[in-house]
């Protein structure tokens, strides 16, 4: 079989990989761009390219700001792959992929991996009960269901959970509460970042302006709320909580759940590269320098994969690694990467100015941090907090032997719903730092591939 | 529940969950089909045989799991097309270890032999 | 008296539980998570038919631990309540190619002999294994039947034995990386990576793979090298198949594992997407109906391998109370090792016959 060599290969649709592409094609590389969603966008942009006026109505102008890069990255050269599942990727830029349930791969002399975040997990009571998603779920399916969550009741805290409550207000069908985990003593302790979070101002009076909009429309919120749990046998029934020494409970069959997101690591685990353990944002970042450079000489990471910043921040990241990468591939001159990457340095580093001060004011509550013994952690396995505890107990020091012992992060979803929380538990157990406790190995596939697919795939024979 | 946030414009097709018919616009993905049809349970997990349904919509959680053409797909990645037979997982008996559970016991695996 | 083990894997825990159960005080140390561990990674059988083709005293040894299984798993059952799943009601080996089924069958028939005829195994034509096996695809030739061979969880096999060691009161310390030993006759003092330090009067290197560093100081030559597996699994299915083989079971939770490859890439444990895919033709030439499930994950594991592949049970020759273990077998013979090695490593008077297993063969 023969494969296709490119110039720089990107992973992730997204904000920062159409960025990328964009960048490294204007500057005359051969470029790939592969996604597993059928358009162009990535979850910010979702399906912006044929959202109706309704929708875009609804999810406002940050949405519509897509399609700009969308447009771009039609008109360019770079190769967009849709569609398709990147299940490998090797240290040498070889990658992997199912097309129509195809194993197919392509090289590529630089890579890009801009797979964006995932929700970081809350594990609560019920939480794995039908009629449970997350917010960011809710949202998905107003970018490509046509669907709104009705009389839905959101639960967690971060200004994600605003923007979404603020769109279903928009779309007609404004949740029923709002059950948020931060408290005021976190406000507290992010003012003393208000200074640096003015610079991005406009993130402030945008935050604050949606609260008005809630307020207007009448949202109940309950902040600084404790003990939620998600009730129901077979479904999703109510919300109970603890607010202000209260017990309060809430009917709702579509509960919606939120803590931030945190970098989707898994193919820059795959890929062993360094990675380290962000306090402030509590989650495992990949280390990079300021082009997004991992500890491989042939992979970058750009967008929210390499630090939470939001779209913005990841489409000038795309922009930065696509500079650094041809750089690398002698595509462009010394004296055109750095007059070139200098302006895009300037404006991300005033577009990151807010995170400190958001990730203070909205951190993830304790009670996901440390769910209670019976709590399930391990979506798919069903390994609850109790189970990594004894492990500990038994000597588990690290996720892996956790693993080993529990399954937890065995399952289909490899550890991206259970992962940061096995490690936050052992981390608490042993009294050891989160970095020293370490992550999962993640292996290949990334995604789950038919055994027909794969036995059908013949490699050629090594040289 | 979740309801349309507009009346549909595209192409609407049917497909079939678990032996029931339903409608909804080519391309959607099948978790938001259901999902919008009042679905909200798709497999019960191997486990414990708990009820479960999409959660992350981003092919993240695999909990919307469910068998087309006998593949396992996830329902948010899979969009719907015209026709489409969707089926719920068989799920592994989890009351019984293999060995109790093996049709055929070791005595008989011996006759088998030697027959 | 304390016994110092060096390694927790399944070879050094299953000592620790056999001095444990005989009223020995016992100190395991184990490295860290990261660290290469053939006993997290193994394919989890208990496995016979083939098994010493040119050495019938390694084939005895293995068989004698088979028939121990039973009731080293009811021990473990009975200390911890956690059930490993044992089940030892033969397995099959298939086969695709005339000349391989010709070999092996005559491999097995001259180690019968050399065993004195005790060794139950039985021919299948392609017809005769349908029987035993209605899911076998149409390119499988025939196989191989023998009652001896089984299989087991080996995670829950891990788990169960760090809970009997605590539980029977020995001290197993992880994240204990140990980095160097000061030795004497019955007085043994490792240094840790972290600073710390521990003392023994016996000590037992069952370091896997990090035998080969630590060896000469004890006085072993300890020539251990790594082989490279993969292994794949599949989504949980419902069961079908009752007897493992040496490349496809059904766990205990329904996946179907395939494996395992064999690569001399030196300690290389990283997953290959050639291996993946032949490891894949594998499984759907035996079981055609697998070719839609889905792969969930595959992963790399180094065999912990003499340079005959036999195991080495040695007593230092230059300090009294030092024994090196190592064996790339570990789960098939972790019975022997919990029933039968404690005797060896203590000196009493009834041990084993281990002298086909020391390292003055090399
Ligand atoms: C792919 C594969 C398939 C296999 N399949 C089977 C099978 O089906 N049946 C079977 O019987 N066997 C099988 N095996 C072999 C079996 O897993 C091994 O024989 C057994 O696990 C070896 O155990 P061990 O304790 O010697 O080594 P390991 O399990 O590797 O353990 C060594 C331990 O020593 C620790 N250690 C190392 N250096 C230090 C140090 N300096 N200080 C402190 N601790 C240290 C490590 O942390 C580790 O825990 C398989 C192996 C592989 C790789
Ligand atoms: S809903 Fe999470 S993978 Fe489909």
């Amino acid at each position: 079989m023969s494969r296709d060599i490119y110039d720089i290969a990107i992973i992730g649709a997204g904000p920062a990989g159409m960025a990328a592409a964009i960048e490294a094609d204007r500057r005359g590389a051969s470029v790939v761009l592969l996604d597993e969603q059928p358009r162009p966008g990535g979850q910010i942009y979702r399906n912006v390219g044929i959202a109706t006026p309704r929708q875009r109505e609804v999810l406002g102008q940050d949405y519509a700001k897509g399609d700009a890069l969308v447009t771009a990255l039609e008109r360019s050269g770079a190769k967009h792959l849709s569609d398709i599942t990147v299940w490998q990727i090797t240290g040498t830029g070889r990658i992997a992929y199912s097309r129509k349930n195809q194993a197919e791969q392509l090289e590529a002399r630089q890579v890009i991996v801009a797979t964006g975040a995932t929700e970081r997990p809350v594990p609560l009571p019920g939480w794995t009960l039908p009629g449970v998603l997350t917010a960011g779920a809710a949202q998905i399916l107003m970018k490509s269901g046509g669907l709104v969550a009705e009389d839905a009741v959101l639960v967690g805290s971060g200004p994600l959970l605003y923007l979404i409550a603020a769109q279903m207000v928009a779309a007609g069908s404004p949740p029923k509460a709002m059950i948020e985990t931060q408290t005021g003593s976190d406000l507290q302790a992010a003012m003393k970042h208000l200074g640096g979070a003015l610079r991005g101002w406009r993130y402030l009076a945008k935050g604050l302006s949606l609260i008005a909009q809630l307020k207007r429309a009448g949202v109940r919120r309950y902040t600084g709320a404790g003990d939620i749990k998600v009730l129901g046998s077979d479904r999703a029934e109510a919300v109970s909580f603890t607010w202000k020494g209260r017990e309060l409970r809430i009917e709702t069959d579509t509960v919606l759940l939120h803590q931030g997101v945190v970098p989707n690591t898994q193919i820059t685990r795959s890929l062993q590269l360094d990675h380290r353990y962000e306090e402030d944002q509590r989650c495992f970042v990949p280390v990079t320098d300021t082009f997004g450079l991992s500890s491989s000489p042939i992979v970058s990471v750009a967008g929210d994969g390499a630090g939470i910043g939001g779209a913005a921040v990841a489409a000038l990241s795309g922009q930065l690694a696509a500079l650094g990468a041809l750089h690398r591939l002698d595509l462009i001159t010394n004296e055109t990467f750095e007059t070139s990457s200098a302006p895009i340095l300037e404006t991300r580093a005033k577009e990151l100015a807010v995170r400190p001060f958001l990730d203070r004011a909205y951190p993830p509550s304790q009670q996901t941090l440390k769910p209670v013994d019976t709590t399930i952690i391990c979506r798919c396995e069903e390994v609850t907090a109790g189970d990594i505890r004894r492990y500990a107990a038994l000597g588990c020091k690290g996720p892996n032997q956790a693993k080993a012992f529990g399954r937890s992060g065995m399952g289909p979803c490899q550890g991206r719903y259970c992962g940061l929380t096995v490690t936050e538990i052992l981390s608490a157990e042993n009294g050891i730092s989160q970095q020293e406790t370490g992550a999962l190995r993640i292996r290949s596939p990334i995604k789950p591939v038919t055994l027909g697919e794969l036995a059908a795939y013949q490699e050629e024979e090594h040289a | 529940m979740f309801t349309p946030l507009e009346t549909a414009s595209g192409r609407q097709v049917t497909f079939n969950f678990d032996g029931r018919e339903f409608t909804a616009q080519e391309g959607t993905p099948l978790a938001a089909a259901l999902l919008g049809a009042g679905v909200s349970e798709f497999r019960s997990t191997p486990v414990s045989a708990s009820p479960r349904g999409p959660f992350c919509m981003m092919g993240a959680c695999f909990d919307c799991l469910v068998q087309i053409d006998d593949v396992t797909v996830q329902a948010c990645m899979t969009p719907v097309r015209d026709g489409l037979v969707v089926k719920r997982i068989p799920r592994p008996d989890v009351s019984a270890e293999p060995h109790d559970s093996a049709p055929q016991g070791s005595e008989n695996s011996r006759e088998a032999l030697r027959a | 008296m304390t016994t110092l083990i060096i390694g927790g894997g399944v070879v050094g825990l299953s000592i620790a539980f056999g001095l444990l159960q005989q009223g020995k005080s016992v100190l395991v140390l184990d490295g860290g998570d990261g660290d290469f561990r053939a006993s997290r990674g193994n394919f989890g059988l208990v496995w016979i038919q083939g098994k010493g083709v040119d050495c019938p005293s390694y084939s005895n040894w293995s068989r004698r631990s088979a028939g121990l299984w039973p009731g080293y798993a009811e021990d473990l059952k009975k200390l911890t309540g956690i059930d490993i799943s044992l089940s030892q009601k033969g397995g099959v080996d298939y086969f695709t190619d005339e000349t391989e089924l010709k070999d092996r069958i005559a491999a097995l028939e001259s180690l019968k002999q050399a065993v004195g005829g005790d060794y139950p195994f039985e021919v299948l034509d392609h017809s005769g294994l349908k029987k035993l096996v209605p899911e076998i695809g149409p390119k499988v030739i025939g196989g191989l039947y023998s009652p001896m061979d089984g299989h087991v969880n080996p995670l829950l096999l891990l788990q169960a034995l760090s809970s009997a060691v605590r539980r029977l009161g020995g001290d197993l310390r992880t994240g204990a990386q140990v980095v160097g030993i000061e030795a004497a006759d019955r007085a043994f003092s490792v240094r840790l990576a972290n600073g710390d330090r521990a003392e023994g009067e016996a000590i037992v290197l069952a370091a896997g793979l990090g035998a080969s560093e630590l060896g000469p100081e004890l006085g072993f030559k300890a020539p251990v090298r790594a082989q490279q597996g993969q292994v794949l699994i599949t989504e949980r299915l419902p069961f079908f198949l009752n007897y493992p083989s040496g490349t496809l079971r059904q766990v205990n939770e329904g996946g179907v594992q395939i494996g395992a490859s064999k690569a001399e890439i030196g300690a290389d444990d990283r997953e290959d997407l050639g291996t993946i895919a032949k490891l894949a033709r594998h499984a759907v030439d035996v079981f055609p109906h697998l070719a839609p499930v889905n792969l969930v994950r595959s992963w790399a594991a180094l065999r912990v391998m003499s340079p005959d592949g036999l195991p080495i049970y040695q007593r230092s020759t230059k300090y009294e109370g030092a024994r090196f273990v190592t064996c790339h077998s570990g789960i098939t013979l972790a019975a022997a090792h919990a029933r039968l090695l404690p005797d060896w490593v203590v000196g009493s008077n009834q041990v084993p016959d281990l002298s086909d297993f020391s390292e003055a063969r090399f």
